[in-house]
């Protein structure tokens, strides 16, 4: 109030006791950075932001068309095999088919190979927590207290090792690429390791200690859909067998939508795919176990390069420029409403 | 000494048990405590949804754990039982202290100390000066030889002039305990009744049965204090909770604010909004599920149990899954934060130098913190006057006798003085002064004034004490009697120095014969006896013997207006707030004080409703509230008026007329301020109740919501204090609300992507702190910190109280434009990302993300967003606001980063691992944080900056630095309303004396 200056303290008199404290904030008088919202900085940030968006969309979305890409759905393509695995009883019958396809020009730098499920809910809750991640940290512990059922035991107490319905229903479809060079047919040199997540293959996921695999296995079988048991998934490469096989892995990664793809292999660029892919004629080779028309699915396989602003998804880039125009546009209206506003003397006065 | 009860009207005695003299206004006992005050607060709508989550969470297999929902109910339940814990054990104390202090018995002819709880009917009771009565007594003999004794009724009605009571006849001649033991005696009296001033009809009966006493007595009771008589006694006839006072306490009911109660509606609305939410995705879970390959694909079995289950119990747990999925709408924590803010902020209250009083050494007081954001609501003030518009400090200034005009200097020490106990006139000598002046009048006049009063004289007072009964509603002399006098002299009241805002009192007197005495007396006492019309009667003498006057002069006493007050209630009306006054004074005393004040103006229509007849009638019913007619009439007219003036008000009036207005159509927000006990009614009636800490006692400041040392600091209260609260306030609900709409709207979107499972989309630790530490801070720092205007510019410009007028800021278009401001954040949130993930590499090294990892990034841009709109809406920025808005989101990504950094030993999932670090190490998950971030903020910055440039409020121009309009002046129509029922009972009772007049 006004009356401030009665209130200082007489130079030798005590203040009353009930007197309050008289520190900024409990006065609430702060030092404090009041921002406004002047014309000034608005029109600026809308402009700043406007411009931003545009050119970072620009970017994007010529980085996106830089990459190739091929999507091949096959799930049709081999007809036999798909009505062969509808009867679950055929599962130890093998079924071969092949895909052809023709690059017209060559895919250069790294080329990645995708598999591809549409309709597959991954993200299903009883789905998602059936998994115990505990014993795929290698610890020995008992799975009947994990979400897995139904796919924890068999009925004579075997524990399934890996337990639940997402390592159960692991894809599990081989693909091969052939390469058919003046009708000789070269096997693309693919890497099956290096592509799942660091932490995954050398943390999270541990193979029980022992002197062997199959003995760490031991007293465990196989979950009920697999043709084999999880010490031979891979009976080439010991760091790539049992839980740490980066199949197993990047699958147990359960994605977010019920179209999805998974990484599956690298073109290794050595000889004549130095490069990456050359343009011609290719053939996919494919092991067709993984049933997908009993739930109205699709398999597709997808061959991809990868820039630095991901793959060929244009969306980024086109949000980007979107909002760039938009913000750029209402930079302008509000300039507008601010000089018709100006003659009706505005508020607006720097 | 026997004691009856009967109801009136009837002949039938009661045989009844009369309850011990304990008082008890505790609440709990040790133990129901725990049962009755559980029981309590499940009754609040909010902890009884949150109780009945947690149990859903405890009983089925739900997506989130119990943990999420049951520690912050336990929390909100053990603060709050604590705190009224405590405060139950204080009254416990008082109730203690009270009962437990001694009191004098007389047993068997002695003296007996005692507790007062136990005290009995019919026990006889000595009473000291200076001592409180301990229950209701029938006053039986003093030590005072004529059998009177003086009291103060200060806190029971506020009146803190002395009061002069009289023994019962036949027993007023006892002295010694002895002579009181002996008395042997029956009373009837009747049921215990709350009203204070009704006389009570009693019947004594000594020896014999002779009937020895019929008549109307008024009581001695509990709280009331003896004053300069020695010692009293009495018998006691109500005792404990059937005395006056206990029946008169008034439970301070829990006041609600307009914040709360829309806080409520809108809770509701949201808990429509959930279960709407939950029905949707039962419904189209059970459509989606229809199809077995997708019911049961081969890829995601049922276990047996589950196969087994019966369909209705199945989609009921579905439902009840969902409405724990998306239960977090509706956050505990907002009602955390709320009371936190609520507590914390009322500090800056009692911390405000400024509304600290040098003089008193007293500051505001918070009684409660609830009501805090409703002082920046308030549309009526209804103010006492006498001590809180004015000093309640009178001073003799003048009198005028024979035409001659005397001032004070002049009198020589002529001085009157008032206190809190009463008025002294200290006036050494008053006829022999020795000045020149010495008229025969003057002196006639002073003799006239000593001789015609009701002061007594302390023994320890060197000079001659002369009190006179000045009080508002008791300016007019009464006039004690003795036979031999000559005169009779009469006070008349009227205005002679209406402009001055004096109180003033005529000097007349008449000359009485022996026999024109003795009949009076005789028509006087045979009114008194009366059954019925008594009031009429005793009007009617007093009209016969008041008449015939000669006027000798007048004085004049000033009460002088507090300071600032014309300020503040300039400042006030600005502020859109109409100020009513309501006094018990007298409508020319009051409309001057008003006028001084600035309340009235000199151009100001006065409309008055006066004491003719057809008014007072209404008035009259208005105020009993039997006649809707004149009620609605009397409402219409006060409400077109900017201010309002009822005189003559007794102290239920007052809350009568608060209770008026706040029933009124509009429901109008109301304030009462006053610094007596009779304001107590109306302080607990008003919405807001304020207290002034001042000379009639602490009553009014305990019994308020508020207390502050002044009128004068009611200004900065409202203005500054109570329009921060409201803005703070109303920010920090929207806010939960928009921020907890952000958080569960893609959780729902998630829904319809992942086959209606339940299937989260955060984590269960971001589902748990999101709330509780990621997003809390900053709003309650808002909610403590925030000034969108400064303090000063909101005391100078009173008229930006109006932008917040009638709940402003939590309106329905607000509160609609906040939730789609929600939904929309989500949708942008969801969907983009969505378009992001879809189906595609969102790293640079052809890795792919899983759906912890989606969750993820709509969470962070989540917590970005909902923080960076706080900030958006910051408008001051001290370097705690600045330490909680980027505190928070540092915080926010160093937990993050722990939390997936390590594989926890002690969870049972490893979902999270590493997900954060991989998706800050990918750049387009980066580019679309920012992108999304972006988008969302955006629409609201274009709303703010458009509606400032095109509607801009008072509070934005001045935010600006413009300078705001002058507003058109208010109604200039003004209405006094004039009570014409100016004798009370308590007058009345007091009408010992042969005359009596008034206005």
């Amino acid at each position: 109030m006004k009356n401030k200056t009665s209130f200082l303290p007489q130079e030798g008199e005590a203040r009353p006791s009930r007197c309050p404290d008289n520190s900024a904030f409990k006065q609430q008088k702060l030092p404090a950075w009041k921002p406004q919202l002047t014309i000034a900085a608005v029109l600026s940030s809308f402009f700043l932001t406007g411009v931003f968006c545009l050119s970072v969309g620009v970017c994007l979305i010529m980085s996106a068309n830089s990459v190739r890409e091929i999507q091949i759905d096959y799930s049709d393509k081999c007809s036999d095999c798909s009505k062969l695995r509808e009867n679950s009883s055929n599962w130890n019958k093998e079924c071969h088919c092949s895909v052809n396809f023709m690059l017209k020009e060559d895919i250069l730098g790294d080329v990645f190979m995708y598999y591809g499920l549409q309709n597959f809910y991954q993200n299903h809750r009883r789905y998602v927590i059936s998994r115990s991640d505990a014993q795929l940290l290698g610890r020995n512990v008992n799975i009947q207290k994990s979400y897995c059922a139904p796919f924890t035991t068999y009925r004579n107490g075997t524990p399934m090792a890996p337990c639940g319905a997402i390592a159960n229903s692991m894809f599990n479809d081989t693909i091969d690429l052939f390469y058919n060079l003046n009708s000789s047919v070269i096997q693309v040199p693919l890497l099956k390791t290096g592509n799942s997540w660091w932490t995954d293959k050398n943390v999270k996921f541990r193979n029980p200690k022992s002197y062997n695999l199959s003995s760490a296995f031991a007293g465990t079988a196989r979950p009920p859909y697999w043709q084999k048991p999880v010490y031979l998934l891979d009976e080439e490469d010991e760091r790539n067998n049992g839980y740490v096989n980066d199949d197993f892995i990047i699958w147990m990664r359960v994605s977010a939508f019920a179209t999805f793809r998974n990484l599956y292999r690298r073109v290794r660029r050595i000889r004549q795919f130095a490069d990456g892919l050359p343009a011609g004629n290719y053939t996919f080779h494919i092991s067709y176990n993984f049933p997908v028309t009993k739930f109205k699915g699709r398999k597709h396989v997808i061959l991809s390069t990868v820039v630095w602003s991901g793959g060929s998804n244009p969306f980024l880039g086109i949000a980007y420029v979107v909002s760039g125009t938009a913000a750029t546009l209402t930079g302008f209206v509000i300039t507008v409403i601010h000089l018709k506003l100006r003659k009706k003397k505005t508020f607006f006065q720097k | 000494i026997v004691c009856w009860r009967r109801e009136l009207g009837t002949e039938a005695y009661i045989p009844q048990r009369f309850p011990d003299n304990r008082i008890v206004s505790s609440k709990y006992t040790f133990w129901n405590f725990v049962p009755k005050n559980l029981f309590e607060q499940f009754r609040r709508i909010a902890n009884f949804y949150f109780l009945i989550i947690f149990l859903v969470q405890l009983i089925i297999d739900t997506p989130t754990s119990p943990v999420t929902s049951g520690l912050p109910l336990l929390f909100v339940i053990t603060v709050t039982a604590i705190k009224q814990g405590y405060e139950d054990w204080l009254r416990h104390k008082a109730d203690n202290a009270m009962n437990q202090c001694p009191v004098h018995f007389i047993q068997h002819g002695k003296l007996v100390r005692k507790q007062s709880r136990k005290l009995r009917v019919g026990d006889i009771v000595m009473v000291k000066e200076d001592e409180t009565f301990p229950c209701d007594l029938i006053f039986l003999s003093s030590s005072r030889g004529d059998g009177t004794c003086f009291v103060t009724t200060a806190s029971l009605d506020g009146e803190s002039s002395h009061k002069t009571y009289y023994a019962v006849q036949d027993t007023k001649a006892f002295h010694n305990e002895q002579e009181i033991d002996a008395l042997h005696a029956t009373i009837e009296c009747e049921q215990p009744q709350p009203d204070l001033y009704k006389l009570h009809r009693i019947k004594e009966m000594t020896d014999y049965n002779n009937l020895v006493n019929c008549a109307f007595i008024k009581l001695l009771y509990r709280a009331i204090v003896s004053k300069i008589s020695c010692l009293i006694s009495g018998v006691a006839i109500y005792t404990g909770m059937e005395t006056k006072m206990a029946l008169n306490y008034q439970a301070k009911s829990q006041k609600r604010s307009a914040v709360e109660k829309s806080m409520n509606v809108f809770l509701i609305v949201y808990l429509c909004i959930l279960i709407s939410k939950a029905l949707i995705n039962t419904v189209l879970k059970y459509v989606w599920q229809s199809e077995p390959f997708r019911d049961e694909p081969w890829y995601n079995q049922k276990t047996e149990p589950e196969r087994k289950r019966n369909l209705f119990l199945r989609a009921f747990t579905d439902f009840l899954a969902f409405m724990v999925l998306f239960n977090y709408i509706i956050p505990v924590s907002m009602y955390v934060t709320v009371e936190m803010q609520k507590f914390l902020g009322s500090y800056f209250l009692t911390w405000d130098e400024e509304m600290f009083d040098e003089d008193t050494g007293e500051g505001p007081l918070v009684n409660t913190s609830d009501l805090n954001e409703e002082l920046g609501q308030i549309e009526y003030v209804f103010t006492d006057k006498t001590g809180t518009l004015t000093e309640n400090n009178m001073e003799f200034v003048e009198c005028c006798i024979e035409g001659h005009v005397y001032v004070p200097h002049v009198i020589c020490n002529g001085q009157i003085l008032h206190d809190c106990t009463g008025i002294d006139m200290i006036d050494s000598s008053p006829g022999g002064s020795g000045k020149a002046i010495l008229e025969i009048s003057l002196n006639f006049t002073n003799q006239t004034l000593c001789l015609c009063h009701t002061v007594q004289v302390k023994d320890d007072d060197s000079v001659d004490g002369l009190k006179k009964n000045q009080l508002s509603r008791r300016s007019c002399i009464y006039i004690s009697s003795s036979p031999d006098e000559v005169a009779l002299v009469e006070g008349i009241q009227r205005y002679v120095c209406n402009q001055e805002g004096l109180r003033t009192l005529c000097v007349a007197y008449k000359k009485l014969t022996a026999e024109e005495y003795s009949n009076a007396q005789k028509l006087l006492q045979n009114a008194k006896l009366a059954l019925q019309d008594r009031e009429k009667k005793l009007a009617e003498v007093y009209e016969k013997i008041e008449r015939d006057f000669i006027l000798l002069g007048a004085t004049a006493v000033e009460d002088r207006l507090q300071e600032k007050a014309a300020d503040t209630i300039e400042a006030l009306q600005k502020a859109g707030i109409k100020v009513w006054v309501l006094t018990g004074d007298k409508m020319e005393t009051a409309a001057a004080t008003c006028y001084a004040c600035k309340l009235f103006r000199r151009n100001t229509q006065i409309l008055e409703l006066t004491t003719k007849k057809i008014e007072e009638q209404s008035l009259h019913d208005v105020q009993d509230g039997s006649s809707a007619n004149y009620r609605e009439l009397f409402l219409e007219i006060c409400r077109n008026c900017s201010a309002v003036l009822c005189c003559r008000m007794a102290p239920l009036q007052k809350a009568q007329i608060v209770k008026l207005i706040k029933l009124s159509k509009e429901h109008p927000i109301t304030l009462a301020i006053g610094d007596g006990a009779n304001d107590v009614s109306m302080i607990l009636e008003a919405h807001v109740g304020i207290g002034i800490i001042g000379k009639e006692g602490r009553q009014a400041a305990r019994n308020s919501d508020y207390a502050i040392p002044k009128f004068k600091h009611l200004k900065k209260m409202l203005l500054v204090h109570g329009h921060f609260y409201y803005v703070r306030i109303s920010e920090l609900v929207q806010y939960f609300f928009y921020k907890n709409v952000c958080f569960i709207f893609p959780q729902f979107l998630y829904q319809f992507f992942c086959g209606f499972s339940q299937q989260t989309l955060y984590d269960t630790a971001y589902l748990t702190l999101y709330n509780i530490s990621f997003t809390s801070l900053p709003i309650l720092l808002y909610g403590l910190m925030e000034q969108h205007v400064s303090a000063d510019t909101l005391k100078r410009e009173p008229s930006l109280y109006r932008d917040v007028a009638k709940n402003a800021l939590l309106r329905w278009r607000a509160f609609i434009y906040w939730t789609f401001l929600g939904v929309f954040d989500a949708v942008v949130f969801f969907f983009g990302a969505y378009f992001l993930f879809d189906n595609t590499v969102v790293t640079s090294n052809g890795q792919m993300f899983g759906n912890w990892t989606f969750g993820t990034l709509v969470f962070t841009v989540l917590v970005f967003t909902v923080t960076l709109k706080l900030a958006l809406d910051t408008h001051y920025w001290t370097w705690i606001n600045h330490f909680m808005i980027w505190g928070s989101l540092v915080f926010y990504i160093i937990f993050s980063l722990l939390w997936g950094g390590i594989i926890w030993p002690f969870l049972n999932y490893q979902r999270m691992y590493y997900v954060f670090m991989q998706m800050l190490s990918s750049g387009p998950a980066w580019l679309g944080i920012i992108l999304l971030i972006t988008v969302s903020l955006l629409p609201d910055v274009l709303k703010k900056v458009l509606c400032r440039q095109l509607w801009p409020t008072a509070t934005e121009r001045i935010q600006i630095g413009g300078t705001c309009i002058g507003l058109d002046s208010s109604c200039s129509c003004c209405c006094r309303v004039f009570r014409g029922t100016a004798r009370t009972p308590e007058l009345k009772s007091l009408s010992f004396i042969p005359s009596h007049f008034t206005a």
